[in-house]
């Protein structure tokens, strides 16, 4: 019977983004159990949608993360026009599509660099946010802000984009797309790399559906709960989730480096059948009596929007479930049983987004 | 072999000039459409406090009485509700962004009484 | 986007645990809605991307049974709404105790007391 002590991991880590405290339970540097408390980022956003209406509850919404901005900022307005039973233009519907799959690329090689970070290997790290900031250029020249974009409204989206900024974006596409192949590479084949993801955590198919776990989690280990599957403007671009059987840390980072590219692809697509139209319609008026629920797929796997409307301006609740929240029971599971010096690899291939557990 | 894999794109970066901006010695580029700071012309605002009812931070509010607007500049989020909602169009986004300071600088801005124009008599 | 709402009462909670963990589907969210007198709450299911809901009425002191004996990781949500609305869970299989989310005050988004109406 070896000798039991408790290390506090975090808040304050150099390997986390975000902070969360974790009691790990060790036993000679094996982890015997980890329990999770959070709530340092608390901020109370959900609360402010009693004092603000439905317009200004957009901008409140997409501040919840930076990362994931667009995304909140696409399922909210995507709950409350369902609740108001508004139809967007189809123009709307492919701009939104193109920012969000942009969206997912800055944010998949966001983590990639901070993979490489924890790593140790400071120059990957590097690269991967100088490939990231030909997107972030790419959202100021086309939104007006490189982070939060404040580009979605009830209603469709706020501002045109002219053909000349779509041929800019295909451009980048292509760009991205050849230096992520290459630096891809280092991830897949790199031996370094490779001691330190290839077979650690393993989730099998049934933990992972017993646990609910979404996003590239869930994909690693074979189980398909991609959202956008059955969305329209995704089946008519052609898109097919990305699966990998293994259900360890490197089957999860290399569904992520596959998506990127997939995501380039999507983006090209929808770039070459954008139909011509309006970009948004006039909303008036106020939130009807009764509630909606909206699904989307951010990077980080399934987000779920629910809204309640009373008959005035302002929404009686706005809610927000974001998939690190759904993700921590996986995580609590998968550490029972490893090394101590894989636990920030394990705590990262969840791709951790504290702020919007806790919002 | 799984080593090295990186080699050539490191020897590459050693005679290629660095991505990063050498900022403060060379200026920001920003775009046509970056959202930066607020600016008012005050020739045409009727105080109908419109873009003070609209601002999620409470940041711009238009005071009848004094006849001014004040914009508080570290409370601004730079979203452009504003902007959109002036049926006056007072109001437009600048491009660079509010310069740091030790202390919140609040804008005050005057709304002069407007003249009405002279009638022509027959 | 297919999404049915069903209201149940919160004596079924377990039961309809129980159905929906036999039928296949995951879990997706337990939601929290604050009102006067009472605390509402949303459960939501999906198999096979189409997805259904059942709202909860759970008047003040009441208390529930957990599902975190069929889905563990409900417990990250039971936990959450314990501290924000005082909603009180039975036979929960990891219970904080009104430690998951550290907070400087109790229970802050519970809704003010019904106001009796009409004089005694």
């Amino acid at each position: 019977m070896g000798k039991r002590t408790i290390v506090p991991f975090g808040p304050q880590h150099p390997a986390l983004p975000e902070p969360i405290h974790l009691d790990l339970e060790l036993e000679d540097e094996k982890v015997v159990r980890a329990i999770p408390s959070i709530g340092y980022v608390h901020r109370g956003l959900e609360k402010l949608a009693e004092t603000r209406d439905y317009e200004q509850m957009t901008y409140v919404m997409e501040r919840v993360c930076g990362i994931c901005s667009f995304g909140h900022s696409y399922g909210y307005t995507g709950a409350v026009e369902g609740l108001m039973d508004i139809e967007i233009p189809d123009r709307a519907k492919y701009l939104r599509v193109i920012f969000h799959e942009l969206s997912r690329v800055h944010s998949h090689l966001l983590w990639l660099g901070l993979l490489a970070d924890a790593m140790g290997f400071d120059s990957l790290f590097m690269h991967c946010w100088r490939i990231r900031e030909k997107v972030l250029d790419v959202f100021e020249e086309i939104t007006g802000a490189r982070v939060i974009m404040s580009f979605c409204k009830v209603g469709g989206v706020r501002k045109d984009v002219t053909p000349e900024m779509l041929n800019k974006v295909a451009g980048v596409c292509n760009e991205i797309e050849k230096e992520v192949r290459k630096t891809g590479m280092v991830f897949m084949k790199d031996t370094s790399v490779r001691n330190r993801l290839v077979g650690k955590g393993i989730l099998s198919k049934q933990e992972v559906i017993d646990l609910s776990a979404v996003g590239p989690v869930a994909r690693g280990s074979g189980f398909d709960n991609d959202v956008r599957t059955t969305e329209p403007t995704y089946k008519a671009l052609g898109f097919e989730p990305i699966l990998r059987d293994e259900g360890d840390c490197y089957a999860r980072c290399m569904v992520r480096v596959d998506e990127i590219i997939q995501s380039m692809n999507l983006i090209r697509t929808a770039i070459k059948d954008i139909p011509t139209g309006d970009f948004c319609v006039p909303v008036k008026g106020s939130v009807p009596v009764g509630d909606f629920a909206y699904r989307v797929e951010q990077p980080r796997g399934e987000g779920f929007y629910y809204v309640q409307g009373n008959g005035t301006k302002n929404l009686s609740r706005a809610r927000v479930r974001t998939p690190t929240n759904i993700n921590i029971p996986a995580l609590v599971k998968t550490l029972q049983g490893c090394d101590l010096q894989d636990v920030t690899m394990l705590v990262l291939t969840i791709d951790p987004c504290i702020s919007c557990t806790e919002r | 072999m799984g080593i090295m894999k990186f080699g050539g794109r490191i020897t590459k970066n050693l005679f290629s000039k660095p991505p990063t901006l050498n900022f403060l010695a060379e200026p920001r580029e920003y775009t046509e459409r970056t959202r930066g700071h607020v600016s008012f012309d005050n020739s045409d605002c009727i105080l109908c406090n419109i873009c003070g009812r609209k601002c999620p931070t409470k940041a711009i509010h238009a005071d009848k009485t004094a006849r001014t607007i004040t914009i508080e500049r570290m409370g601004c989020i730079q979203c452009g509700y504003c902007v959109d909602s002036c049926p006056k169009a007072c109001l437009s986004m600048e491009r660079n962004y509010t310069d740091p300071d030790s202390s919140k600088t609040v804008d005050v801005f005057n709304v002069p009484v407007k003249e009405k124009p002279k009638e022509e008599t027959q | 986007m297919n999404q049915e709402f069903k209201e149940i009462e919160y004596s079924e909670i377990p039961a309809l645990a129980k159905r929906m963990l036999a039928g296949g589907y995951r879990m997706v969210q337990i939601c929290g809605v604050t009102k006067e007198g009472e605390n509402e709450l949303v459960y939501s299911f999906d198999k096979d991307h189409e997805m259904v809901s059942y709202k909860v009425h759970v008047p003040f002191g009441t208390t529930i049974g957990s599902i975190t004996p069929e889905y563990w990781a409900a417990f990250v949500y039971e936990n959450e709404i314990h501290d924000l609305f005082g909603v009180e869970f039975t036979d929960s299989k990891l219970d904080y105790k009104g430690n998951f989310f550290r907070m400087s005050v109790k229970t802050p988004w519970k809704g003010a007391e019904k106001k009796d109406e009409g004089a005694a």
